[in-house]
């Protein structure tokens, strides 16, 4: 399938996925300019992590009004798969493609380390290749991981069964200990209501070979990959209407 | 005649706001037992070139909407005062 990978100033994960999507997966990508105002024909396209316009202001609140991101819009309107990986996750809900914000780690502390998330929906076009209740051994890097979202929006998102991934212990216990960040409901991860548009935390991209430590990222790209670009559920309902979208 | 828009943005109540606990401890850790609650948020300055009062708070009001503030956890106000122009 054909990947999209947006570089925005400040981008700093998105060579690391253009070498895990081209060098470990042998996908097609095609690298994006944040002005660039196509995509052009594309199955996925990534927001890949960093610190996108200094990430000043709030994280992803300038990135949100580049250029391509009106392109990023009407794909994801017509159904086209958009994962948002840390930056990406924190521009996806800035532009409120995602509901829900990204603030302060309620620690304080910038938090470089692993972390473990559960995965709460398998039949996502995200996690297509887990069983529900897996465990991912994931790093995160960030100090604005803090999911907050008013609590309308909250239970929304449970009952839509949107929470895709939570942060979580080893034998995938939701624990206070476990969340690192302070995120509401431990939120990792959430996709929207279609199911098209995904947005975590973690980095599924530094965790692809074991020579960084562990393979478990590979499992998010392969979901992808395993339904082609297509956000089409595992029921068979189409939750996209990519082909059947009108003008 | 310009303007100058004194933008504050605030954390929204009930939205965490770890900063704030964390100057709150650190006030009473100075002997500051009195302090209650801290909200810690930012301080924005727009001058804008000539235009009614009127045009240019909705203008003010929009940027807020679109960009200084991020209604899901910030409320915003300004004021808006009348300055020579440099």
């Amino acid at each position: 399938m054909r990947w999209g990978v947006i570089t925005f100033p400040g981008s700093n994960d998105d060579a690391q996925t253009v070498y895990v999507l081209e060098r470990l997966l042998g996908e097609s990508v095609v690298r994006l300019w944040h002005k660039q105002t196509a995509l052009g024909p594309l199955d996925c396209v990534v927001l890949p992590g960093g610190f996108s316009y200094g990430d000043y202001l709030r994280c992803g609140a300038m990135a949100r009004f580049s250029p391509i991101m009106r392109a990023v819009e009407e794909f994801a309107a017509s159904g086209g798969l958009v994962l948002g990986i840390c930056n990406g996750f924190q521009i996806l809900c800035e532009a409120g493609l995602l509901p829900g914000a990204l603030i302060r780690n309620r620690g304080l502390s910038f938090l470089c380390t692993r972390v473990h998330v559960r995965v709460e929906e398998a039949e996502t076009a995200f996690t297509d290749r887990c069983q529900r209740g897996d465990v991912l051994d994931l790093p995160v890097k960030h100090g604005e991981g803090c999911y907050v979202a008013d609590e309308a929006t909250l239970r929304a998102l449970e009952a839509g069964r949107q929470v895709v991934l939570r942060y979580a212990d080893a034998d995938g216990r939701v624990t206070p200990e476990s969340n690192p960040n302070g995120s509401l409901g431990a939120i990792a991860g959430i996709r929207n209501a279609r199911g098209n548009v995904f947005g975590m935390m973690p980095h599924p991209e530094h965790a692809c070979e074991w020579l960084v430590g562990g393979e478990d990222g590979r499992k998010i790209f392969l979901s992808i990959m395993a339904r082609g670009g297509s956000a089409v559920d595992a029921a068979g309902a189409p939750s996209s209407s990519k082909v059947l979208s009108g003008p | 005649m310009a303007w100058l828009a004194r933008v504050y943005v605030t954390p929204k109540q009930g939205v965490l706001d770890p900063q704030g606990k964390a100057v709150q401890r650190a006030l009473h850790s100075l002997g500051y037992p009195e302090v209650d609650d801290v909200r810690l948020g930012k301080y924005v300055e727009v001058r804008l070139a000539d235009g009614s009062r009127e045009s240019v708070e909705t203008r003010v009001r929009e940027m807020c909407e679109r960009l200084l503030a991020n209604r899901v956890i910030e409320d915003f106000r300004f004021d808006l005062d009348a300055v020579a122009t440099e």
